[in-house]
């Protein structure tokens, strides 16, 4: 008994008893937490989510006073029939297969370099970050400039690097048009900036690594090749398959860096899904159901999509 | 198989050694022990015969080449690393396969390779997982079949049991001298457990601060030790030391002992000289009639013997391995002899053994 009194005596001062006044209970700070972001999210995530895809069975224009009318499926069949629309998805399927591909490379390409430490090594990989720290917009609008015909400083460089190219950006004032080569333009910029994105996954990958994994491959008389092949690439996989996943999905919604540059333009030439979605929905024709259908579909594209790669990136990281 | 030979070798980083000159010779199918605490360079003498570090000063002849300056991969040197390091993601036949690809030999002859060398040490099973999932000896095991499988020149292994559990050890420790002396392999070998090294090595290299304190067969090494380093380091507890000095025949010991001087020695020790004497716990025995007195501090339970902690006056305690069934209760004052064959004698100043003539 003695003992008992003695130790809750002791350990007395080391209690702090939680009063009304000074402090809240764990619940009232869990409420305080949770409650303003499932409002907010009700009000700004499900609900648009939800109405949207009542919409999307419905004919209605936003701008119009007639209230929804249901249509059933015919929004989906009306799109899924659209040959411009089918033009636009092949548009976006080229912009994402090739800037995804030439950003993981480029990518991966910038990662092998900066990893060896050297000399100002930690500027240089920050200052390969920059692009992607900009505003697409402002860099849609900047590489305008630079792709300018008359002043811009990229067709005043290219003759000097390929001087066959004049013909190619002379076409353009003779009214030739080069195929894609608008759509290229774009893609180049894409890669210009989330190339570094790329990059910054890998070189995390590449950094977890342990040395004692090419000492033991040196041991086993691996060629550098051989040592790429067959431990840096698999060993990296998992970060480069997330780096690709996130890019994917971003180059399927890419809207504000092509809208900053040619709005879609010239004709329907750099006209991606998201732009054609945009000009449908909010462009003149405040098509708001048809809108809202093909939202969904490029919503469940992206999923599936994700799903594909996340089984992937899944069996890699059983295998690291 | 190979000879290894290493002339002045050294290393040094900045102004610091790693390594002191050394010079070492290790002859065709011998397994070599590099026996040291940790930092004592063991380590890097290994990793400069492989050729993952680079020598500062030196030459390392691989079968009378000089291999210096070569490339790991270009020495056909097999080395096992202290925790393995397999290949995570891939399997346990890719991981053993991985230096016959990096090769570029063909595939019936990997097949033939891989399965001699699994059936040889029995993990003909694991071939389908994946390292992560397997227990530290099963890892243990697939890294040596990964340095088996190339068939090299020679063997490093750096601690390959270091990580293991102590009943593991042995069973691993049989097994890869077994394999060693099946396969007639030039092997070095790195750990800082000297009965690891007593039991595994033909010969044994003790290391300490960077320089090789001694070098021979087990026995050597444990009953002459060159000096008090390795008398120490050597044995679970080391050879005991005590103070003396030497005067008309006998070396008077703390607490008032004598210990009459054995033939052999008295001309190599000079008179009145303070000397170390040295013996092992199992060359001294408790006799009633003994020469040397002491009273028990501790006596602790090994199984098939007590090793009695003797307090011959202050702090010098001696460690006595004495029967079984007696019992010599904590205070009891006993006496005891040293066999005269097993006493060592070493200079305090230069700590190195002195020699009998």
């Amino acid at each position: 008994m003695a003992t008992v009194t003695a130790e809750s005596s002791t350990s007395k001062p080391f209690v702090r008893v939680p009063t009304r006044r000074n402090q809240l209970s764990d619940r009232a700070v869990m409420n305080l937490f949770i409650w303003p972001t499932l409002i907010l999210l009700i009000i700004f995530n499900f609900f648009p989510l939800f109405y949207s895809l009542y919409l999307s069975f419905t004919s209605y224009r936003a701008t119009s006073p007639t209230a929804p009318v249901w249509v059933g499926i015919q929004n989906y069949t009306n799109i899924l029939t659209d040959p411009d629309l089918w033009q636009a998805f092949t548009t976006s399927g080229r912009y994402v297969l090739f800037s995804v591909a030439l950003q993981t490379v480029v990518g991966f390409g910038l990662a092998l370099l900066v990893r060896g430490k050297f000399r100002g090594s930690g500027v240089v990989t920050t200052l390969i970050l920059i692009p992607m720290m900009l505003s697409p917009v402002v860099v849609g609008l900047f590489w305008k400039l630079i792709y300018n015909p008359s002043f811009g400083f990229f067709n005043y460089a290219i003759p000097f690097i390929n001087p066959a190219a004049l013909d190619m950006i002379g076409s353009r004032f003779a009214d030739i048009p080069v195929q894609y080569l608008a759509l290229a333009s774009v893609i180049l910029v894409d890669v210009w900036m989330w190339s570094p994105f790329v990059m910054l996954l890998v070189l995390s990958g590449l950094n977890a690594i342990p040395d004692y994994l090419y000492e033991a491959a040196a041991i086993d008389r691996a060629s550098s090749w051989f040592q790429f092949w067959r431990i840096t690439v698999p060993q990296v996989m998992p970060l480069l398959l997330i780096a690709v996943l996130f890019r994917t999905i971003e180059a399927l919604k890419s809207f504000d860096l092509v809208m900053g540059m040619t709005g879609g333009g010239p004709g329907n030439q750099t006209e991606l899904i998201a732009v054609y979605l945009f000009r449908v929905a909010f462009q003149g024709q405040f098509r708001s159901g048809y809108a809202s259908a093909l939202a969904y579909i490029i919503l469940i594209i992206v999923i599936a999509i994700s799903n594909l790669y996340i089984r992937y990136l899944n069996q890699a990281k059983g295998e690291a | 198989m190979a000879t290894i030979e290493l002339k002045q070798v050294e290393k040094r980083f900045g102004e610091a050694y790693a390594v002191k000159p050394l010079d070492l010779t290790i002859p065709d199918g011998e397994f070599i022990v590099l026996l040291g605490p940790s930092g004592c360079g063991k380590t890097t003498t290994l990793r400069m015969i492989s050729g993952l570090e680079t020598v500062t000063a030196g030459q390392i002849l691989l079968n009378d080449k000089n291999v210096t300056w070569l490339h790991p991969s270009a020495r056909d040197i097999a080395f096992v690393f202290q925790f393995y390091a397999l290949y995570p993601h891939l399997s346990v036949r890719n991981n053993i396969a991985f230096p016959l690809q990096a090769q570029g030999e063909k595939k019936d002859v990997i097949d033939e390779r891989i399965k001699q060398v699994v059936e040889l040490l029995r993990i003909e099973h694991l071939l389908g997982s994946r390292p992560g999932s397997l227990s530290g000896g099963d890892k243990q095991r697939v890294a040596l079949a990964r340095a088996l499988v190339r068939r090299p020149q020679a063997f490093l292994m750096d601690e390959p049991l270091g990580a293991l559990d102590a009943d593991l050890r042995e069973t691993m420790r049989a097994e890869i001298r077994q394999l060693q002396l099946r396969l007639n392999a030039t092997t070095v070998y790195v750990t800082h457990d000297q009965i690891e090294a007593m039991a595994m090595g033909d010969r044994i290299v003790v290391m300490s601060a960077a320089v090789v304190q001694q070098a021979g067969t087990p026995t050597e090494v444990y009953y002459n030790p060159a000096n008090l380093f390795v008398a120490k380091f050597i044995g679970s507890p080391g050879m005991n030391l005590v103070q003396g000095a030497f005067a008309d025949g006998a070396v008077r010991l703390p607490g008032d002992n004598q210990y009459l001087m054995p033939d052999g020695w008295k001309n190599s020790i000079a008179r009145n000289e303070n000397l170390i004497v040295g013996f092992r716990p199992e060359s001294a025995h408790v006799n009633a009639e003994g020469a040397l007195r002491g009273n028990v501090y501790a006596s602790d339970m090994h199984g098939s013997y007590n090793m009695l902690h003797v307090n011959m006056q202050g702090d010098h305690v001696v460690h006595l391995r004495a029967e079984r069934g007696t019992h010599y209760p904590i205070g009891a004052n006993i006496r005891f002899d040293i066999d005269p064959e097993m006493v060592r004698f070493f200079n305090p100043q230069n700590e190195m053994a002195l020699r009998k003539n």
